[in-house]
């Protein structure tokens, strides 16, 4: 990378690199095998359409599915977007309910989506978390009512790593007849998902958060018992009606690559994780005092970290160490100055949430990295806490 | 497969926009995050707004990246105003996006008819759009878009224009056209397919379609698609350079062509040759041979063509374009889109004449069947 010879990448909850495997899949649809894979009656359109429906095979495999429940989009924004209003607005459309269940410490666009939801007629009740981030199944249980359409919570979050307990609560939706969202953004290829076992009816998923480019994403529909959506996007009636649009050969190629390496890696690349992780967390406990992890260590994905040091002012913290990529809070919300709403879910302090930041392992990290952010991140803790940090005053 | 003629549904990514985009793959960084691997990106996705800016004749504020032509049709037209209006001949992404609006009726060469769009409009009240492509997807026919533009305004109504097809093959430029809002796919023009704009002009706020984080102004949320708006940007960047170009050589191209296939069969009919059209698409009817047969004879021989629209060419309806255009059924089935490309060659356009012809020589002796197969 121009201009940063030595910084170190750890914001992988932002975004994560393409592995070259994906890159050497996806180049070749640019200009040697173009095609529009809806253009089935000449052979540059059914060469396109192959790649797609492999592509579609690629993704179902990874979460439990069959290739015609997926449905591909532009990312999970859009993914989460289609799931909870196009649900929402097919239940008002039939008088089949009006309710959404959710949780405080989701994804700002589940959020939105949801309060878009609200002043076309819906209710929404957003429900707390625990001080470790996780959700209450029983709480969940007391908010589901007769007209609720749908519970939407994530698999993994994306702030706090946390995994939430999607069987249990799948179980809980399909028993009371409710359909059962999980944006999965950030657990699709990180944590084994099945979409049969923990009974989930829409899964969203994201191409840039599993080495993959951005601009790619999917939704897994489900067909038994149907999930029913109204498209966001129509006209060409392309992924069963569900969003028209030309499909982006390359990038669908990309993310069934993606979904393949990340499957075949799973095990293994969590132990890695866990393991960078582990080694980061020690030698900032080692090195400091008033260290503080903020959501639930046991039930986390291995990649992330969200970690406070008292007293400390995090975006300070990053300032003071250009040459490291960590953020304060997720990157849709990162030149935000407020303290992130999911730690406050979590019931931390304004102080506390403004002096935490999240560290996110990926696939190709070092453990030299590791051992260099760490000391980075010691030595502009120790500073800023003697008062000799050049932007404390600002 | 050797001779792709069908430029309307996709085209190859421009050597130079994929070796932008591979570029953009590999780096790393969330355009939306403060480190200097998001702010890195963040600049490259600033410099692809400012080309396609400069591509619609606007400021980098009034492009708006959506995950392509049929987002940004929707995106127009779904949360503008309170009633939409819609030519007969728009791509299925408009008519669908508002399938309550009222229809403006084309000519017989499918061009919108001002004299009604007059009377549609008057005595209108509340808020409206209207909605009319640059150049249709199908025949290639252009609008008389600046002067619809004027009606649409006179009337107190919003003006959108579906430029998917034109940009790059002819000057889209949002003031000239008198559009308020304005389409563009990169993949018809050798960018990128996943990706597209809405352009909206100042004070303009459609309501958006995909909610979340504050991107895109806030007008379309969800992480960019970094590579994409990159690959896009230089296609724009491109087709600004090379418009005149392309219409020069294609025009001769395409009318030798036709010039040739009708003197093959002197019954086909050129859709919509009466009036200015794109200059790489032909839409040829042959009667008698199901556009469908024909597709697959010319697949056969390893020429791609299409009968009608890419997104359609599933179905086996007759183009709602001839149909709007006043062809009957019959007519409406027997045609074939050819769309050519820059880099389109005389002596492909040699190989296609000769097994059209073929194709139509066979008609003539009753090798195929006079009925069509839908």
């Amino acid at each position: 990378m121009t201009g940063a010879p030595t910084a170190i990448y750890l914001d992988h909850q932002a975004t994560t690199p393409v592995d070259p495997r994906v890159l050497d899949a996806m180049l070749p649809w640019f200009s040697e095998t173009f095609g529009n894979a809806h253009s089935e009656q000449h052979a540059w359109g059914r060469q396109a359409a192959e790649a797609v429906d492999a592509a579609r095979e690629q993704v179902a495999r990874l979460i439990g599915a069959e290739a015609r429940e997926i449905v591909f989009t532009s990312g999970a924004t859009e993914s989460n977007n289609l799931a909870i209003k196009g649900a929402t607005r097919f239940a008002l459309r039939h008088g089949r309910g009006r309710h959404i269940v959710t949780l405080a410490s989701e994804h700002k666009c589940v959020l939105e989506a949801c309060a878009a939801m609200e002043d076309e007629g819906a209710e929404v009740t957003v429900l707390p978390v625990g001080a470790d981030g996780l959700a209450d199944v029983q709480t969940i249980v007391e908010a589901i009512r007769d007209d609720t359409v749908l519970v939407s919570v994530m698999a993994v979050n994306n702030e706090i790593g946390v995994v939430q307990p999607l069987a249990e609560i799948g179980t809980l939706c399909r028993e009371r007849g409710v359909l059962f969202h999980a944006d999965a953004a950030q657990a699709t290829g990180k944590i084994a998902l099945d979409v049969d076992a923990m009974k989930i009816d829409l899964l969203s998923i994201s191409g840039h958060k599993v080495y993959a480019p951005k601009g790619i994403g999917a939704l897994y529909v489900r067909r038994r018992p149907r999930a029913r959506l109204l498209a966001e996007i129509s006209g060409g009636g392309q992924e069963r009606g569900m969003r028209s649009g030309t499909l982006p050969v390359p990038l669908v190629v990309a993310l069934g690559e993606a979904a393949e390496v990340a499957g075949e890696g799973l095990a293994r690349e969590g132990e890695n994780l866990a393991a960078l992780r582990a080694r980061m967390l020690a030698r900032l406990q080692d090195s400091l005092d008033g260290v503080f992890v903020n959501g639930s260590m046991e039930r986390r994905v291995p990649g992330n970290l969200n970690v406070g040091f008292t007293g400390v002012n995090a975006e300070t913290l990053m300032a003071d160490v250009p040459e490291l990529a960590i953020s304060t809070g997720s990157a849709c919300t990162s030149a935000s100055v407020e303290p992130s709403y999911v730690l406050k879910a979590l019931g931390l302090s304004d102080a506390d949430a403004g002096a935490s930041v999240r560290i996110g392992f990926g696939r190709f990290t070092t453990e030299n990295e590791v051992d260099a952010a760490a000391e980075m991140i010691v030595r502009a803790v120790q500073e800023q806490r003697a008062g000799g940090s050049a932007r404390a005053a600002e | 497969m050797d001779i792709y003629l069908d430029h309307n549904a996709t085209t190859p990514v421009l050597p130079q926009a994929a070796a932008a985009m591979a570029d953009a793959l590999a780096r790393t960084g969330n355009p939306s995050s403060v480190h200097r691997f998001g702010r890195l990106v963040r600049r490259s996705v600033d410099e692809a707004r400012e080309s396609v800016a400069a591509l619609a004749g606007v400021s980098a504020a009034n492009v708006v990246f959506t995950s392509g032509g049929s987002e940004a049709n929707n995106l127009a037209l779904r949360g503008v105003a309170d009633r939409a209006f819609v030519s007969a001949v728009e791509h299925a992404s408009v008519l669908d996006a508002v399938p309550d609006a009222d229809v403006i009726p084309v000519d017989g060469n499918g061009v919108v008819d001002r004299a009604a769009l007059k009377e549609i409009l008057a005595g209108l009240d509340g808020t409206a759009v209207v909605s009319v492509m640059l150049a249709n997807n199908e025949t290639g026919v252009i609008q008389p878009v600046a002067e619809i533009a004027e009606i649409v305004h006179a009337a107190g109504a919003l003006f959108h224009c579906d430029a998917i097809q034109a940009a790059g093959k002819r000057p889209v430029d949002m003031r000239d056209l008198g559009a308020d809002l304005m389409s563009l796919s990169a993949h018809k023009f050798g960018g990128p397919q996943g990706i597209g704009a809405l352009v909206v002009r100042d004070g303009l706020d459609p309501e958006p379609l995909i909610r979340g984080g504050g991107q895109e102004r806030r007008r379309r949320a969800g992480t960019e698609n970094v590579p994409g708006i990159v690959g896009f940007g230089v296609a724009a960047q491109h087709e600004q350079d090379a418009a005149n170009d392309y219409s020069a050589k294609l025009t001769g191209l395409r009318d030798d062509m036709e010039r040739r296939l009708l003197a093959a069969a002197p019954d086909a009919v050129i859709h919509g040759a009466g009036v200015e059209r794109l200059a790489n698409t032909s839409c040829i009817g042959l009667p008698g041979v199901s556009g469908e047969i024909q597709v697959m004879t010319l697949d056969l021989a390893g020429v791609a063509v299409s009968a009608g629209s890419a997104c359609s060419s599933g179905k086996v309806t007759p183009s709602h374009v001839l149909s709007a255009m006043g062809r009957d059924d019959e007519a409406a089935r027997s045609a074939v889109r050819v769309s050519l490309g820059a880099e389109t060659k005389a002596e492909q356009i040699d190989r296609f004449v000769e097994v059209w012809s073929d194709m139509a020589r066979r008609r003539d002796t009753g090798a195929h069947s006079r009925r069509s197969v839908a």
